[in-house]
């Protein structure tokens, strides 16, 4: 019935869609495809940035901070095949899966082709089908694809007439400058990753060293998007196409908070917030493991959370504070040294941004500062 | 101490650590080196040798390797230099995730964070690896030198450790530890060995960190230490201010002093030459005197208290003299006069409470043997009854284990 219910409204978003003729999206199963456009994933033309059909774009709850860039999320899977419901951890997604995510910045009202919009609107960005090119700077499109020995990462950077992507392996820095409505301008270095970064944060676990998607989670999926044709829960609508098998009921899986939803609660947001900015290695098996130190979603509110916890190497990185977090004292919590800073070696994340994000900074302080409890020392 | 050390370390993070820095020219030479060893690494495969020639190159990013059984191979540590004194991406010079690894002849400098990171990996050999900050000791300096964490079967051998804001030579949660014949000199730690389990520490010359050899177990991490044997060491002068900023391990670590235990079971120290560390040659100290210890932030079960330590056959001389931190020059100069000197060992006094009033198992005591003399400091008692009673410590160990690495490494 479920299915029956939404093979039209599938049909109509292939009728609606702007497919214009574009070969079929391809899975390539070895090898190291040059141009973005092998994959027929995502392709720029008649200066839209558009989807293939069946590539799917999807959005999350709570997101990762790149330097305020803007993420145009899609997944696709061979014919035939759908991921597997799971209840945590990234959904199972058959072999052949491919998932893009396109960094693009709103241009900055001054049209300037390095000057791009700080915001966290993002709205007007993707209509329907399609991303208007001349609204935004194209900046790389990062893929994920299931292959036989594991995901594979790949990072494709466009070029400046926004006309194709082309393999980048080794990274880059682009210079650009952040112009927010009222005209402030900070300039910052956008770092493309180089592989062996991809790797760092999407390494899941140090025994396997397997790595994985950070985002398309259940928890992170949870939630409604507009399709162009009426907003609907992503997760059922995956299921609806067929992309999805085993989804339950809509109550029984589980829901990151939105970070930015005011009717959540600070706890919840900031819980949210932390585990998909800090979690993929802040985690009991992850590249952060050693230190001791979680912030994943279920992590407990002890030690284990950094409540008056010792850092294992931070070094200078402390700040001169004593514990990752002090309950009530954002000040002399040495994670909000870290979320403030912008040096390597001194920043959290260590890898993936130039800037501070200045509303998740708040959002953390005024999580810490409701922190009860104190750190006391015993002698 | 602890006020001067809060303030000497803030004052230096005030400096060295705003924003920004402006990445230093690059030129086609180098840009087209760093591609290519990054994709040296990242095409690496087992049984891949990749050669460093000889010179001094600029990288702008932090390198990676997660291939099992790469070696990596300079001309010489002074031939081959990999500097990161422009480096924008971070935070470490080399980052490596794998197993059967080696690295050899060859110095990294001047990394913003970490200059080689090893994390989760065994059978790991590093020879003949200088990680300096040529900058002089800075607490903007990064933090580890040559930094193996949970591995097994790790070598670190004929290496230098220059600068580090905190551990030059630091192996932490790991487990059959070989740390010999390496220099570690300007840092604030010399070498460390935190949380780690069986670590043989021998052959080195540690001189003028602040602190020489210390042997830590930290609370709330993955596993807990015990059993390490340091010997056949020269740790000399280690006097330099503790320029580590508050907050790590090594900031509780009195400029002066030549091998601190702390918290750490199972620690045998001997035959070596220990000299002229003006807070004391040795310490044997608990979590609880680093001021870092709130009920919150330990886990249960973790044992502040060093136990099983054993100290003999060493050649002790000078320091003591001239004790870092206000409550040791004050019970310096009350117990021994202005020109006095602490012995050789210093012990903080605090002892696991389960056992007062009680016979400490035998295994658990703190032995001394050939040395000046202890002071006790009374730190539970707020150094106001101190002791220099040798007799609670005149007792043998059982002598640990000899640490085999299995496999052997091969270069």
């Amino acid at each position: 019935m479920k299915l029956a219910k939404f093979v039209p409204l599938f049909a109509l978003l292939v009728l609606a869609g702007c497919q214009h003729n574009l070969p079929p999206a391809q899975f390539h199963a070895d090898g190291r495809p040059a141009k973005l456009a092998d994959w027929h994933m995502v392709e720029a033309r008649d200066g839209k940035l558009e989807l293939n059909a069946g590539v799917v774009p999807y959005s999350l709850n709570s997101h990762l901070f790149t330097d305020y860039v803007h993420k145009l999320r899609t997944i696709w899977m061979p014919k035939g095949t759908a991921a597997k419901y799971t209840a945590d951890g990234p959904l199972d997604y058959p072999l052949g899966t491919v998932i893009t995510k396109t960094f693009y910045y709103p241009r900055a009202v001054d049209g300037k082709f390095d000057d791009v919009a700080r915001t966290l609107d993002y709205s007007g960005d993707f209509a329907g089908q399609g991303l208007d090119l001349s609204s935004v700077r194209l900046i790389e499109t990062r893929l994920l694809v299931k292959r036989k020995d594991g995901w594979t990462p790949f990072t494709y950077r466009w070029n400046d007439a926004q006309t194709e992507a082309t393999l980048l392996r080794t990274g880059d820095v682009l210079p650009l400058t952040l112009v927010d409505a009222q005209g402030e301008r900070e300039a910052f270095n956008y770092i493309v990753p180089d592989e062996g970064q991809c790797v760092e944060c999407h390494e899941a676990n140090m025994h396997s060293r397997a790595i994985q998607p950070i985002g398309p989670w259940a928890r992170h999926m949870n939630r409604d998007y507009d399709y162009g044709h009426g907003r609907e829960n992503q997760l059922e609508h995956l299921a609806g196409i067929g992309y999805l098998t085993g989804l339950p009921k809509l109550s029984e899986v589980p829901r990151d908070a939105n970070w930015r939803d005011p009717g959540a609660s600070l706890d919840a947001r900031a819980r949210a917030w932390l585990d998909i900015n800090c979690a993929y290695c802040h985690n009991p098996n992850g590249v952060a493991s050693v230190t001791g130190f979680s912030l994943g979603h279920d992590t407990p509110e002890n030690h284990k959370l950094g409540l008056c916890k010792s850092p294992e190497a931070a070094g200078p990185a402390t700040g001169g504070r004593l514990f990752d977090i002090v309950p009530g004292k954002p000040d002399e919590s040495i994670l909000m040294y870290r979320l403030a800073s912008t040096r390597p070696g001194t920043m959290m994340p260590e890898i993936g941004r130039s800037t501070v994000d200045r509303e998740g900074e708040a959002l953390i302080r005024a999580w810490i500062l409701s922190l009860k409890g104190n750190c006391d020392i015993v002698r | 101490m602890r006020k001067t050390l809060i303030a000497v370390a803030f004052a230096a993070v005030l400096a060295g650590c705003n924003g920004q820095q402006a990445a230093a020219p690059q030129n086609q030479a180098d840009a087209s080196f760093e591609s290519k060893l990054q994709e040296q690494l990242l095409d690496a495969k087992p049984g891949s040798v990749i050669e460093i020639p000889a010179g001094h190159y600029h990288l702008k990013r932090g390198l990676s390797l997660r291939t099992d059984g790469v070696t990596i191979r300079g001309a010489g540590m002074d031939q081959t230099v990999l500097s990161f004194k422009g480096q924008l991406v971070g935070p470490e010079g080399l980052l490596v995730n794998a197993n059967d690894f080696t690295i050899a002849n060859l110095t990294i400098e001047d990394t913003k964070g970490d200059a080689l990171k090893i994390n989760h990996g065994r059978n790991i050999t590093i020879h003949g690896v200088r990680t300096q900050w040529t900058d002089g000791s800075k607490t903007s300096n990064g933090p580890y030198g040559i930094y193996p964490v949970k591995t097994q079967n790790t070598l670190i051998e004929d290496s230098e450790a220059i600068g580090a804001s905190d551990s030059g030579i630091y192996v932490g949660q790991s487990t059959n530890v070989i740390v010999r014949n390496n220099k570690a000199h300007g840092n604030v730690a010399g070498i460390e060995i935190e949380n780690t389990v069986d670590a043989d520490v021998y052959g080195n010359t540690v001189t003028d960190n602040s602190g020489g050899i210390l042997v830590f177990n930290m609370p709330s991490l993955l596993m807990d230490g015990h059993g390490t044997r340091v010997f056949k060491n020269h740790v000399y002068a280690n006097n330099h201010d503790n320029f580590a900023a508050n907050g790590s391990a090594v900031a509780s670590v009195p400029a002066g002093s030549g091998v601190v235990v702390n918290s750490n079971p199972k620690v045998e120290i001997f035959d070596n030459d220990i000299a002229d560390n003006q807070t004391a040659n040795i310490i044997v100290s608990s979590f609880y005197s680093t001021n870092y210890a709130s009920k919150t932030g330990m886990a249960a079960g973790y044992d502040p208290y060093p136990k099983g330590i054993f100290v003999y056959g060493n050649r002790l001389k000078g320091g003591g003299d001239s004790p870092s931190g206000l409550e040791f020059k004050a019970l310096k100069t009350a117990m021994f006069g202005i020109n006095g000197r602490f012995p050789d060992v210093v012990w903080d006094g605090y002892s696991d409470p389960k056992f007062k009033d009680k016979q400490l198992p035998p295994e658990d005591r703190i032995c001394l043997q050939d040395v000046s003399g202890v002071l006790d400091a009374d730190g539970p008692g707020g150094y106001k009854h101190p002791s220099t009673d040798i007799k609670p410590f005149q007792c043998t160990l059982p002598k640990l284990p000899a640490v085999v690495l299995n496999p052997e490494p091969k270069l």
